[in-house]
This record gives C-alpha cells, sequence and structure tokens, in this order.
C-alpha cells in the first residue's frame, strides 16, 4: 500500500515532467532575438514576436497592483489587528470565497462595469479584473505575515509612546515586511498568467498600445489567439510565448521564495 | 504626529481604523456588487426563457433561442470525471508526503506538485491541443473502444475525434491535483498526534494507521480539499475551451465534443450579436457563479471544521 502512494507520487509529477521538457524543447526553438523586439506579423510572413504583448502584461500586472496591494494589505492589517471581531471573520470568509470564483465571472463583471459603459475595451478593465483576483490572494498573506509579528513588538512600541497607527505602520507592518513582498510576488505570479478575465476586458491588440484606455494584448492573450489558429508558424510562436510566460511566472515565484528567507543581523539597516 | 491620549484613540488611531476597515469592507462590499450585477444583466434571458433555460439545448443565436442544458451539463460531468481521476492521485501523494516520505524527498516532491498550480491554464490548454489531444486520439481511445472492447457501451462510443469530454476531464484533473494534495496534505497533518500513537500502540501497522486512524479523523477535510478541487474545475476557462471541442449537444460519450458553461462564455461573450444574446450569456455566467459560491461555501467549512478539530 505505500507502493502505491509513490507511483501516486510519481504519476502526479509527470505531466509537469512532461509539459516543461517539451515546452524546452518547443519554445526555445522558435525563440530568438526577435521574439522579444518585433511586432506579430500576419499570416504567411515568416517571424515576428511579441513585443506588444509583453509590455501589455507589464501594464496589466502594474494596473493589477495598484488595486490589488493598497486593498490587499489593508484588508489583511484589519484581519490581523481585529481578528476576533465578528467582522473579521465574515471578511475572512468572504475573501477565500472571492479567490475561488472563477476568474471568467470576474471578467464579465469587470466588462459590465468598465468596458459596458464607454463601449470600448481598454487596458484599464483588463488590469482592474486581474487587481480584483489578487484582492483575496494579498489580503491572505498580509494576514498571516502580520500576525507572525510577536506581540512584544507591539507593546514596545505602544509603551515608547508610539499610537497605535504608528506601531502598525513602522513596526508591525515594518517587520512583516518581507513576507508581505513574498505574497504580492506570489499573486503578481498567479495572474500574469491570466487569460480568462481579459478576453472581454483587454481585449487584444496587434498593434503597439502604451495607453491605458485603449485595447492591450497580453501574453496568455496571445498564447491564446496563436494556439487555436490553424498556422504552424503562430504554434511555434505560441510554444515560445508560454515558454516566456512560465519563465516570468516561475521567475517572480523564485524571487518571493528569495525575499523570504530569514536575514539575520540585519537589523540596522 | 498624533498625540495619544490615555482615554480613547487619538485622531491618528481613528483614521487608521477607519482607513483599514475600509479596505476590509471593500471585499464584502465587491463580491455583493458582482452578485447583483451580474444577476441583474442574466435577469432579461432567464425571465424570457424561464426553466427552459436550464433544461433546453438549443442554443441559437440567429432565432434568439437560448437553453444553457449542454453547457451546464458539460461542466458538472468534465468536473466531476477530472475529481474522480485526481482525487485518488491527490490523496495519496498528501499520504506520501506526509507519512512515509523521507524527509530529503519532502520538500523537493510538494515543491513539484504545487508548481501544477502555477502553470497558467492557457499553456495546459497549448500542451492539451498539440499532446495531449492526439494522444488521447491515437492511443487512449482506439484502447478503451477497440481493446478493451467498451466501444460499445455508451461512454465510450462514437467516433475518436480528439477534441472531447475525456481530454477536457484530463486536464483538469492535472490542474485541480494540487489543490486537493496542498490542502489534504494540510488536513493530515492537522491530525493529533495522539491519534497517530493510539492506533500504533494498538498494534497497528503504519498503514492501518493511516486507514484506521488518521484518514477517518481527517475525513471531513479531505472531502472538504476535494469540494475545493471541484470548485475549482468548475470555473476552469481557457484549458477546457481548447480541449473540450465546443458543441452544444448533450452527448453520453465521452468521446464526443461537449461544452462548458465558462468556454460558453468564453467563446461567444465578444461575438454578441444583440441584447438577449448577452444576456443569456450572462445568465450562464449567474448559474456558474451560484454554483461556484455553494461549493465553495461547503468546502471552506468542512476544511474549516477539521482545522478548528485539530486545535482544540
Amino acid at each position: 500500500m505505500i507502493g502505491l502512494t509513490v507511483v501516486a507520487a510519481l504519476l502526479a509529477t509527470l505531466p509537469l515532467l512532461l509539459i516543461l521538457t517539451l515546452l524546452l524543447k518547443q519554445g526555445a526553438s522558435s525563440l530568438n532575438v526577435a521574439f522579444f523586439t518585433a511586432m506579430p506579423k500576419p499570416v504567411g510572413e515568416v517571424g515576428g514576436g511579441m513585443a506588444n504583448a509583453m509590455l501589455g502584461t507589464v501594464m496589466l500586472i502594474g494596473v493589477a497592483s495598484a488595486i490589488g496591494l493598497p486593498f490587499g494589505i489593508g484588508a489583511g492589517l484589519y484581519l490581523a489587528e481585529h481578528k476576533a471581531e465578528p467582522l473579521a471573520a465574515v471578511v475572512r470568509f468572504l475573501s477565500d470565497v472571492l479567490n475561488g470564483l472563477p476568474s471568467i465571472v470576474v471578467g464579465i463583471f469587470a466588462w459590465q462595469f468598465l468596458v459596458r459603459p464607454v463601449k470600448h475595451f481598454s487596458a484599464l478593465a483588463g488590469g482592474i479584473a486581474l487587481g480584483v483576483m489578487m484582492i483575496p490572494l494579498v489580503t491572505r498573506t498580509t494576514e498571516e505575515m502580520v500576525r507572525l509579528v510577536p506581540d512584544a513588538l507591539r507593546e514596545a512600541a505602544l509603551a515608547l509612546g508610539f499610537s497605535r497607527w504608528r506601531t502598525s505602520l513602522t513596526v508591525v507592518l515594518r517587520t512583516a515586511l518581507s513576507g508581505i513582498v513574498t505574497g504580492a510576488l506570489v499573486a503578481v505570479a498567479r495572474i500574469a498568467g491570466e487569460t480568462a478575465p481579459l478576453l472581454f476586458t483587454a481585449f487584444g491588440n496587434q498593434f503597439w498600445s502604451t495607453s491605458l484606455t485603449q485595447p492591450v494584448s497580453a501574453l496568455p492573450l496571445q498564447i491564446f489567439t496563436y494556439a487555436i489558429s490553424p498556422y504552424d508558424e503562430w504554434h511555434a510562436l505560441a510554444w515560445a510565448g508560454a515558454l516566456v510566460l512560465l519563465a516570468l511566472v516561475l521567475v517572480v515565484s523564485l524571487i518571493a521564495k528569495f525575499v523570504t528567507r530569514p536575514r539575520f543581523g540585519s537589523g540596522s539597516d | 504626529m498624533a498625540s495619544t491620549s490615555l482615554h480613547g484613540a487619538s485622531v491618528g488611531d481613528r483614521i487608521f481604523r477607519l482607513a483599514t476597515t475600509a479596505f476590509a469592507l471593500s471585499i464584502p462590499l465587491l463580491l455583493v456588487l458582482l452578485a447583483i450585477d451580474v444577476a441583474a444583466a442574466a435577469w432579461p434571458a432567464l425571465k424570457t426563457f424561464g426553466v427552459a433555460f436550464l433544461t433546453s439545448s438549443r442554443w441559437d443565436a440567429v432565432d434568439g433561442v437560448f437553453g444553457a442544458a449542454p453547457a451546464i451539463y458539460g461542466t458538472i460531468v468534465s468536473s466531476v470525471l477530472a475529481l474522480l481521476i485526481a482525487t485518488p492521485l491527490a490523496v495519496g501523494v498528501a499520504i506520501f508526503l506526509s507519512e512515509f516520505a523521507p524527509a530529503w524527498l519532502r520538500q523537493p516532491v510538494a515543491f513539484l506538485v504545487d508548481l501544477l498550480a502555477a502553470i497558467p491554464s492557457v499553456v495546459y490548454g497549448l500542451w492539451g491541443i498539440f499532446v495531449l489531444v492526439p494522444f488521447l486520439r491515437e492511443r487512449v481511445m482506439p484502447l478503451l473502444a477497440d481493446r478493451l472492447h467498451l466501444g460499445g457501451t455508451p461512454l465510450f462510443s462514437g467516433p475518436a475525434y480528439g477534441p472531447s469530454m475525456l481530454a477536457a476531464a484530463v486536464i483538469l484533473a492535472i490542474m485541480v491535483l494540487p489543490y486537493i494534495s496542498s490542502v489534504t496534505r494540510e488536513v493530515l497533518m492537522a491530525v493529533p498526534r495522539s491519534q497517530r500513537e493510539a492506533a500504533l500502540a494498538l498494534g497497528a501497522t503504519r498503514w492501518e494507521m493511516i486507514w484506521g486512524a488518521v484518514l477517518p479523523y481527517a475525513s471531513s477535510g479531505v472531502l472538504g480539499s476535494i469540494i475545493l478541487g471541484l470548485g475549482r474545475a468548475l470555473g476552469e476557462t481557457m484549458a477546457v475551451t481548447m480541449v473540450i471541442g465546443n458543441r452544444h449537444e448533450i452527448s453520453s460519450s465521452l468521446f464526443a465534443p461537449g461544452y462548458t458553461m465558462a468556454s460558453l462564455i468564453a467563446n461567444e461573450f465578444s461575438e454578441a450579436t444583440n441584447d438577449l444574446h448577452l444576456s443569456a450569456l450572462m445568465a450562464v455566467g449567474a448559474v456558474l457563479l451560484a454554483i461556484t459560491l455553494v461549493v465553495n461555501v461547503l468546502a471552506r467549512w468542512l476544511v474549516w471544521r477539521v482545522q478548528r478539530q485539530g486545535q482544540a
């Protein structure tokens, strides 16, 4: 029976290894400098890249963080500092519920509020949709990290005459900062690969666009478009895009891991 | 700097408290807004078609008749099938990691399994289109239908196109596995030592201890993790859209293409031609929202129950 659990472990990790090796093989063979610098080319023309999609992804992550971080950290602070209050229990529970909502539903919600009234797709709408998805993720990690801060620190600050808000911001938040940064990075890694909420908010764009009020492409959107197309050149680009996207997600996750590594003797800074 | 008075909070404290409370309140507010908004947008279609919206299989944008039964059916069947595949594996991995794995192996295997959750949905879809679907079409489907002579049964009948309910279920199984496995692991670790030691003291082998003492204790939490996985599977969009074949038809065969609610919205939303079509898609979103809400609430409650027991 113990053997069966070993088999389960092997079977569970097999798809991962298959996907990773294939991504490396297919992706690396179609990856070149042009992929990062060039614009998409029309069907039939060889080459082209995803420069605009990468810019779009960066813009979307920026907007999402501008929404998700303040709301998430603020809510997380509230949950940790008022953990016994009934409102905290409700918010904590609903935050988990929000986290479990299908991303496509968040997409139609954002469309209804941000696209329908102005009658055109925009990077802003896409970013806000992703931001909404970020809030519960950041809330949860912030709460956990702030709770880890020893009460002795709070009491010391209060005993020195700090007001509560100064204690929270300069002592508690500061102490929990590396954990919160980790949570933020994990949330970014999670939303960077999201496609569904962008389908009818950011929508995609074949051109270079830096405007927040215009539709914008994103790596996952571009991969989707190319993957379901019937053209071999586009399939190759989709693989290259998938490799870049996965690399982005993994690098951000690894940085997150590195940030939380305990640092000793850095008390002065 | 705000001065701290001994009586009541300072102005700064009150402002700070107000600000964090406002951020915290944004979460319930957002959920309520979302639910009302989707429900309101869905209302015209639900009013027009009534119960037939849930039971009819006719989805015809030209005639303006919308019945979402195939998408609802497809969502439930693909998710349940995915859980049937993923659960034994995920629980197996969790038991392996929490009970049997040598310490040096624990971290790497847990990391690899968790990594499955980090792969973006669209990348799974890409792999599904070019690897999984051809593999199913050329190897698995002929094996099931011809070699094992299951072709006559309704489940495995009909031509093997490739894009199918089966493909959707397999890709979903891979995607929900890490969620089930990580929550199950947490739940197993929340089982008190005394529970294990009592079983061992009674002469149980390690496996008997897990089967007789640990799993029963953790059962509602494990169930919670499975339902949590169900919640993920129900709402999963991109990978499923790319491999399920997208056809408005209920077929008993797993080889046949189908549709899910999420993939229906993904495919048709930006091309919706008129208000009724749009409202019908919103109604599909509302049904999906309602189902996932119920599923998530149930799952959280089950997991929470075990973890509270563990602490007590």
